[in-house]
């Protein structure tokens, strides 16, 4: 009777935990979608010039006689404008991929400098306890009560415009989810043997912290680092919209969006609509990867 | 509770400081306070005695002092675009901004609870899969496209709404509101769907997890085994249980909205602080920028701290608790 | 001899997992006659909650009664759609919770709690409701019900919790209450306390219970038949003192031996070795096997429940027969 209760799924034990992982994560058909989407979308944008029909930046190649022609109008140059031309007679199409571009790197770079100075502290926070700890605690909290929109104005109203200063804004409102994400796990991980091994053996504080520490608070260090990357292209791209965002010369997909909005009211949906179809499948492709990550990763969850 | 309360509002206190202090390093030390505070068509005899009267010439901490004086009397400057009190006008266009928030906040709950009460009960099913897919749509979508994409669908092609400004007002405690008059809630139903979008993706997300987390509860489970019927059990003995956090997250995020209504303010033209902010930082108006600053800077310390204090009144159990730590 | 109140035959509740199938209860039968407590005795993981579980018809999915029968009064609860069993829950089938803090709402008074369970199978005013939740919270020994109706369920102890929760169970005299563990989480002082109102409850009101334990001395003071399940399968059963006194089963055997007393004073503990085995992967015949000290190469081969002395069933083929060998 009870040879029937032989489980279905026979546990292959062989497997190594980097390929549990990925075959866990491609459990999910949608994230690894996401997963495609978003590294089309990093090629577009790294091999911009090469792909494009026109180089955006270049005025010489502008012609304003193409401003605001409809998707699929032939231009002057003799290629066809696929999703239309903005004002300046500019191919939206090669405007977008250079502006993912711009969203891409200030994005990325910010959550990663980020990254870098909140592990940082939140490792710190965490390793040496005390009013280190509650020093560096009390100014995430601070930072974490006010919502990222505010302090990113807040600081760019001081800074002024420019994509260095966006990246200032966006390391400075998003460190402190990195500091408290790894300074909870390090928190949990520092009361374990092996950091008491380590200890014992006399290691140098920076090696038990990064050698030893660190990778152990890397699987919740990545998911929020994915979710950031969204969140900081988002941001950008509204602060861009606003106007206190990266400068004319150089558009990203928000300043792009923000460009079309006074020709929206006359119809000309394509030089706003576009641009924010872009942004919007970058961001939910990059959130897809983070949420299916968050379920692997995530050893609560883990049944 | 006493204590408690002192402490909490001690803490604030603490907060307002902390913050006046990086408004003030901001616009002080980081930028020009000369270019800052006075207006950029002055000449050098002007400049110097500007300096003067600014107390410029003192020592920092002086310069601090001076203030926080002058901003605990209400004076945070001047407009030099609108020659007016910073404050004032501030003051002026807040009813705008709360009218939007608060729109959006009872949006946020009139859709996302029950859609979450539904993703949360059928977790398998297929609607809540789209459910929960439209939430994740409503984090990521951009706000400011979706406002845009608003207004081409329902004031462009469709013509149904007007796109822009606050319509008709009516008055009410001598002041301005959209929402007396049908026309200005025509005019605020775009803006406020639009500020609401994201929060309905939270509360939808915050009902979910609380509904699945409750359903698991001994006491949902005892009170099926009474016999009671499946609507009672849902209503009364979940919902109650989850509105508690949902509320609470909800108040507390009315801070965040206002905030955030800048966005939404600037896509709709929608005369509120939000606008107004974006507009003064676009043409460097600092003394209303440091006034926007400190004011919502205040607001927010007020909302965290009044829905702490509610919080620990409405439920006792955390009265209790906070007691014994 | 009347009829017993209820009589489970062959109950099969299952779990279909994304692991396998989970069979949780396998083939479990019994009866509880009126008026007796029957004590339903097993580790962690055995069933036994879910066989109480699935008589009151709150087994949740991925789980489903899949197969057997309950008849409680003549009926058969597993074939009763939600609306003819929700009629009986709370009504004439009583449950009591194991954990008196979590089985009351938080936010509701309880007198909402209890009014709610009054009204959900009698049309009275609420006026009347109310005089009949003060009325049973009187009978269970809470002083003062009147203004206790009032008060929230965290302004209780745990051991007036489980006083309420027995209240709420009693509102419509029930002919059958399943109790699960409802001392465990309570004072020894109060766990007796609540015992002896739970007996005398039963022998004024002609109530059944089934009692679900892993407290053998509990099952001793309380019950009258006890069931002993592993593994999702009654392994042993017979009248309480019988069963405790000469175990059959070596499971029971062991299960008496692990009970610290009095009379073995310095002796080291007697403990069963191992674990209770995963419903996943059971091994082929006795699920006891391996942790068994009696266990043979004929144990491989599914043991089947049978009267090994008159009125006594044990599922084991080298039963303790032999009085010496008994604890």
């Amino acid at each position: 009777m009870s040879d029937a209760v032989i489980p279905a799924k026979i546990a292959d034990k062989v497997e190594t935990p980097f390929r549990r992982f990925v075959s866990e994560f491609a459990e999910s058909k949608v994230a690894l979608g996401g997963l495609v989407v978003f590294i089309i979308i990093a090629l577009l944008a790294i091999f911009a010039p090469w792909i494009t029909p026109q180089n955006p930046y270049d005025l010489a190649e502008l012609d304003i006689m193409d401003g605001r022609m409809e998707p699929g109008t032939v231009g002057g140059a003799g290629f066809t404008f696929l999703l239309g031309t903005d004002d300046q007679g500019r191919d939206m199409l090669s405007g977008i991929i250079y502006g993912l571009r711009i969203s891409l790197i200030v994005g990325a770079g910010s959550a990663l400098i980020a990254c870098l100075i909140g592990a940082s502290l939140g490792l710190l926070a965490a390793y040496a306890g005390g009013r280190t700890d509650s020093v560096i605690m009390r100014l995430v909290d601070l930072q974490l009560s006010f919502p990222t929109i505010l302090a990113a104005l807040m600081i760019l109203a001081f800074l002024g415009k420019g994509i260095m200063n966006v990246v200032i804004a966006l390391v400075l409102v998003e460190w402190a989810y990195y500091a408290r994400t790894v300074r909870g796990t390090a928190l949990v991980e520092r009361r374990r043997e092996y950091i008491e091994a380590a200890q014992c053996l006399a290691l140098p504080t920076h090696r038990i912290l990064f050698r030893h520490l660190l990778p152990n608070c890397l699987p919740p260090l990545i998911v929020v680092g994915t979710m950031q990357v969204a969140r900081a292209i988002a941001l950008e791209a509204t602060l861009s919209f606003l106007g206190l965002g990266v400068p004319i010369t150089e558009p990203s997909l928000g300043l792009l969006i923000a460009n079309g909005y006074e020709y929206m009211l006359s119809g000309k949906y394509w030089i706003s609509f576009y641009p924010g179809i872009a942004l919007l499948i970058t961001i939910v492709s990059i959130n897809l990867v983070g949420d299916q990550l968050r379920d692997v990763l995530n050893p609560r969850l883990k049944k | 509770m006493t204590v408690y309360l002192v402490r909490r509002i001690l803490q604030a206190l603490l907060v307002v400081l902390a913050m006046s202090l990086i408004v003030f390093i901001g616009v002080y030390a980081i930028g020009d306070p000369v270019e800052i505070l006075i207006s950029p068509d002055a000449d050098q005899i002007e400049r110097e005695r500007a300096v003067q009267a600014l107390g410029l010439d003192l020592p920092l901490w002086q310069q601090y002092a001076v203030f926080l004086t002058k901003a605990l009397q209400g004076d945070l400057g001047r407009s030099f675009v609108y020659n007016e009190p910073a404050l004032k006008l501030i003051l002026q266009r807040m009813p705008a901004t709360l009218e939007l928030a608060f729109g959006a906040t009872i949006i946020a709950l009139i859709i996302g609870l029950p859609l979450g009460l539904y993703a949360g009960l059928r977790p398998e099913g297929r609607f809540s899969r789209v459910i929960m897919a439209g939430s994740i749509l409503g984090f990521s979508l951009p706000t400011f496209w979706v406002g845009l994409m608003l207004i081409m669908v329902f004031a462009v092609y469709l013509g149904w709404l007007p796109s822009t400004g606050r319509g008709d007002t009516g008055t009410l405690l001598g002041l301005q509101w959209s929402f007396l008059t049908w026309d200005g809630i025509r005019h605020m139903t775009m803006p406020a769907i639009n500020l609401a979008l994201f929060k309905i993706s939270l509360v939808i997300r915050l009902t979910r997890a609380g509904v699945r987390e409750t359903m698991l509860m001994d006491y949902v489970k005892f009170a099926r085994a009474k016999g009671l019927s499946p609507a009672r059990v849902t209503f009364v003995h979940v919902f109650k249980n989850i509105l508690i956090p949902v509320v609470t997250v909800v108040g507390l995020e009315l801070g965040s909205t206002i905030a955030f209504s800048v966005v939404t303010e600037s896509v709709f033209a929608w005369p509120g602080m939000g606008k107004l902010i974006i507009d003064s930082i676009n043409v460097l108006d600092r003394p209303v920028i440091v006034a926007y600053l400190m004011m919502i800077v205040l607001m927010f310390i007020a909302i965290n701290l009044i829905v702490d204090l509610t919080y620990s009144m409405l439920d006792p159990r955390v009265r209790l608790e906070s007691k014994g730590t | 001899m009347t009829a017993p109140t209820l009589e489970v035959r062959n109950l099969q509740t299952y779990f279909f997992t994304r692991a396998g199938v989970v069979k949780a209860v396998d083939g479990v039968s019994f009866s509880v006659g009126r008026g007796k407590v029957m004590g339903l005795v097993g580790e962690s993981g055995s069933g036994k909650t879910v066989t109480g579980f699935s008589i009151i018809g709150l087994v949740d999915p991925p789980g489903r009664i899949a197969g057997g029968s309950i008849l409680f009064q003549g009926r058969d609860l597993a074939k009763l759609s939600e609306e003819e069993m929700r009629d009986l829950r709370g009504n004439r089938i009583a449950m009591i919770f194991q954990d008196p803090m979590m089985t009351l709402n938080p936010v509701l008074r309880i007198d909402t709690q209890m009014i709610e369970t009054v009204k959900a199978h009698k049309k009275v005013s609420t006026e009347e409701a109310r005089q009949r939740a003060r009325d049973t919270l009187g009978m269970v020994g809470i002083p003062s019900p009147d203004e206790r109706l009032k008060a929230y369920p965290h302004q209780f102890s745990g051991g007036m919790r489980q006083r309420v929760a027995i209240a709420i169970a009693l509102l419509h005299e029930p002919q059958l209450i399943v109790a699960d563990e409802p001392t465990t989480a309570l004072d020894v002082t109060i766990q007796g306390q609540i015992l002896a109102e739970v007996q005398k409850l039963c022998a004024t009101t002609g109530t059944s219970m089934i009692w679900i334990t892993h407290d053998l001395s509990v099952v001793a003071g309380l019950a009258d038949d006890i069931a002993v399940m592993y593994a999702g399968r009654i392994v042993e059963k017979g009248a309480v003192s019988e069963v405790l006194d000469k175990p059959l089963h070596p499971y029971t055997h062991g299960l008496i031996g692990s009970v610290p007393s009095r009379n073995k004073r310095g002796e080291a503990l007697r403990q069963i070795p191992g674990m209770t085995p995963s419903l996943l992967n059971l091994p082929l015949g006795c699920a006891f096997r391996a942790r068994c000290p009696r266990a043979s190469e004929a144990c491989i081969a599914e043991p089947i429940m049978a009267e090994i002395l008159p009125g006594r069933e044990a599922r084991c083929i080298h039963p303790h027969l032999d009085a010496s060998e008994a604890a």
